[in-house]
């Protein structure tokens, strides 16, 4: 198990979460991604997208005007 | 053997309707969304204040997520390019390329079933319902062009339809489609009912900022004041915010309209030459272009017509380089009569 980090600020939706995707295809099940993302719609989008592909969102929250969202990557 | 079935979702009804019949025979299905860079999805709402009060959601994960399906958004910013600069069957009303860009996504679903071992593809398409794409002289195009074939099945109006592969070898029931047709969404509502679906995006005006008039003024006057029409993402974004003014044909001014947008534009301070009121409140405006140094006192003019320093003698206003330094200049704000109406673009 591992932990990355993927900066998608400055990105607007679907942009964060097209580059999840691209993420997670290179780990493995129970890796952890740390996500941080300013734009708002992000902490509805990249939970979402998530959810529908059976990940955990461990965390999404605003802080500093930040969406931070903790996955961790379950086998799918 | 269960047969697997990508489903092209945009977010609105007729797809998730689509999908839905689809799924209802035991097939399954996947959901994949195209981003082109000039879809209307949430984002544009994350930029404008006023906006804020709308789903900042992404309806196609939402319909994925109401269905329970995977959901695969793709990336075609680049290979779009040529959907929309060379389009084979021209133009809509606007700059909205609506039957190229079809069959495009459609061969872009196609190439991605072959690569994952899918069967079939789904479109909520409906006969009648769009003047370019969804006629029934120009849907037979889309599947000649986009190299799927009999494979591409429209549940939504199958019945009115050539039967599709899926239908013969018997991996869905043609009893089990629908034989909508015409622009009317009365039937689609009634199976959204039927469905037990009570919340789904109406989108006003299609999906894409490209059927839109404002928009597409702004992408032509971009493309006839550039010497190529290439254009990167952050090019068609800056379309989508600010008032946009061409005071001489070598530079454009980007006009924050609201603090959301002020706040999206700050971003952008480090790729374009930057200007605000610093004597009045104002708003942020950005030089798009090459305004020369002799330029920069009507720049400074029409950026304090913008703030509350509108009806002062004077307003003292920055102007901040991209590599960080700055200058200040005293101006009169232009008065309107010097104005003209044709610097909008």
């Amino acid at each position: 198990m591992s932990e990355h980090e993927l900066d998608a600020r400055r990105m607007l939706c679907p942009m964060p979460v097209i580059k999840v995707q691209d993420a997670i295809k290179d780990l493995h099940s129970g890796d952890i991604l740390n996500v941080v993302c300013s734009d708002p719609g992000a902490i509805y989008d990249v939970p979402a997208w998530s959810r529908v592909h059976g990940h955990q969102v461990l965390l999404a929250e605003v802080r500093d005007e930040e969406v931070h969202i903790q996955i961790k990557v379950e086998a799918s | 053997m269960q047969r697997k079935a990508i489903s092209l979702i945009s977010g609105g009804l007729d797809s998730m309707l689509a999908t839905k019949a689809i799924m209802d025979q035991g097939v399954h299905v996947e959901g994949i969304n195209f981003f082109t860079g000039f879809c209307v999805e949430g984002h544009t709402h994350a930029i404008r204040k006023k906006d804020q009060n709308k789903p900042r959601r992404n309806n196609a994960l939402w319909v994925a997520e109401q269905l329970g399906i995977k959901m695969h958004i793709v990336d075609v910013i680049e290979e779009y390019k040529d959907v929309l600069l060379n389009p084979k069957h021209g133009y809509g009303s606007n700059m909205n390329p609506c039957l190229d860009c079809k069959g495009f996504m459609v061969r872009k679903a196609y190439e991605w079933i072959q690569e994952h071992g899918f069967d079939f593809i789904i479109t909520g398409e409906v006969v009648g319902q769009r003047p370019m794409s969804q006629r029934r002289d120009t849907m037979p195009v889309i599947q000649r062009e986009s190299g799927a074939g009999d494979l591409l099945v429209r549940p939504l109006s199958a019945q009115n339809l050539p039967e599709t592969l899926p239908e013969r070898e018997g991996w869905i029931s043609r009893e089990g489609l629908y034989g909508f047709s015409g622009r009317g969404r009365k039937p689609q509502i009634a199976l959204a009912a039927e469905y037990g679906f009570v919340d789904y995006a109406q989108p006003a005006g299609g999906c894409c900022f490209l059927t839109d008039k404002a928009y597409s003024d702004k992408l032509v006057d971009m493309w006839q004041h550039r010497s190529d029409r290439d254009y990167e993402l952050d090019d068609i974004m800056m379309l989508k915010v600010g008032r946009h003014i061409r005071p001489r044909p070598h530079f454009k001014l980007i006009v924050a309209r609201e603090e959301g947008e002020a706040k999206f534009m700050e971003g952008y301070r480090r790729q374009f030459r930057n200007l605000h009121a610093i004597s009045h409140t104002g708003p942020l405006v950005l030089i798009d272009g090459e305004a020369t140094d002799d330029d920069l006192e009507l720049v400074a003019r029409i950026c304090a017509r913008f703030g509350q320093g509108k009806e002062a003698e004077q307003v003292e206003v920055q102007i901040n380089e991209i590599d960080g330094s700055s200058q200040t200049l005293k101006v009169e704000p232009i008065h309107p009569d010097d104005f003209p109406e044709e610097w909008y673009v």
